[in-house]
Formats: C-alpha cells, structure tokens, sequence
C-alpha cells in the first residue's frame, strides 16, 4: 500500500467493540468525506445517530473531506471524568 | 499541566508537588486555588458497580484537554491550572479526575474550575466501561450535564 494515499480508521469503546476491530487501513482512489469513509468500511452498519468522528484528533462533521496521511476516528459519547 | 495516569493516584499528594514546583514570584501572586476531585462510586442508576475499565484516545484526549484549559485561560484571568485524569482499571474509592486552577481572585479559580470540568465531560475522549455483578460489563452510554439552574 503506498503509505502517502493510505488513510488510518480508528474505533474505540463499544464501537470497536461492535466491530471487533480498534483499525482499518484503507487507500484514497477519490476525494471522500468521513461519512463516505464509513460507509466503504463497514457498509452492514448504518452509523448510530450519536456516534462523533475526528480527523487528525480534532471533532469533525460528517461532510468533512479526509486527506491522504489523514487519521481518522469514530467513536461513540465521551464519558470521562 | 495536563497528565493521563494508568495507576493510582492521590490528588492530595500531586497537588502539593505540582504547588512545591511554583517559584515564589509565581506564589506570592496566588490569591484563590480552586480544586475538583472526582472519585468512583460503587453505584450507577441504582446498580451496584465493582470496577470500570476507562479507555482514552492517546493524542486527541490530551490534544482536547489542552484545547479547553487554553480556553479557560482566554476567558478568565488564571495563574496555573492542572488537569489529571486516570485511565486503565479502577474500583470504587479510586480518584478519576483532579482538576485544579489557581489565579489572583476566587471568581475566576471557582469558575474556570467548573468549566474546565464540564467541558472535560463533554469534549474529552475517554469511555467508561463499568463491571457490575452477576451481569455482563456495560458501557458507559453518555455523561449527564453538570451545569443546573437553581
């Protein structure tokens, strides 16, 4: 896979548990927003209505468009402190 | 100073250390420090909880804590602050979360405090997953709002 097209997905908490698995790898072949991410990773789940997503460790919206070398994460509400 | 920490932790004791490393220029200013400890209970909605597994997104969780403790630093006028967040494995009585703001006058350690505090709820990514008897583990499903009208 060449690294400079490849995008990391992580998951965490009950997502990744739902999912069993914390990462997927994947390459960019076109421009794609997150909510186009997800739907080429797991196209059986359509995403819970709560679920928050990140790129680059920052909160993002769904329509935001990912960029090669981009990490991006799903995961459910925060539930710290 | 923000700090995840995997074990342990006496928020008494990290709080004397982190004040002791202040130079006295910096503690002659001191007129008000204002401290939240949160702890774990051993309930939840009425269910008796043995222990919790708190999971954290290393990088984004300190990236966001460092967001909002630059937040509260542009809205009040603070001298220090210190966040102090657990992670790993813990059981009731164990110390979560210390968070501590030190400035010249109480209004803005009292109220920076509870924002650093809330927003930390609300922006922060951990997740708590909690162990309760005789059933399976259960997440966490969202934190309430800390913030009520009286």
């Amino acid at each position: 896979m060449n690294q400079q097209c490849g995008i990391v997905v992580k998951y965490f908490a009950s997502l990744k548990e739902k999912l069993g698995r914390s990462e997927d790898y994947f390459t960019l072949t076109r421009s794609m927003t997150v909510s186009d991410v997800w739907a080429q990773l797991n196209p059986e789940l359509t995403p819970p209505e709560q679920l928050k997503v990140a790129v680059n460790l920052d909160y993002v919206s769904w329509d935001w468009v990912v960029n090669p070398g981009d990490e991006v994460a799903f995961f459910p509400p925060v539930t710290g402190g | 100073m923000i700090t995840i920490v995997q074990e342990t932790f006496n928020p008494w004791d990290a709080l004397q250390t982190y004040q002791q490393q202040m130079e006295l220029r910096v503690l002659r200013t001191l007129g008000a420090t204002n401290v939240f400890v949160g702890s774990m209970r051993d309930f939840n909605q009425e269910v008796q909880v043995e222990r919790m597994v708190l999971e954290y997104y290393p990088g984004m969780t300190e990236k966001q804590l460092g967001m909002i403790a630059a937040q509260a630093n542009e809205q009040w006028s603070l001298i220090d602050s210190l966040i102090i967040h657990r992670v790993g494995e813990v059981f009731p009585t164990d110390v979560l979360v210390l968070v501590a703001v030190w400035s010249a006058h109480r209004a803005d350690a009292f109220e920076a405090c509870r924002f650093l505090m809330e927003a930390l709820k609300s922006q922060a990514p951990f997740w708590k997953k909690e162990c309760v008897a005789g059933q399976q583990a259960r997440w966490v499903a969202e934190n309430t709002v800390g913030y009520k009208h009286y």
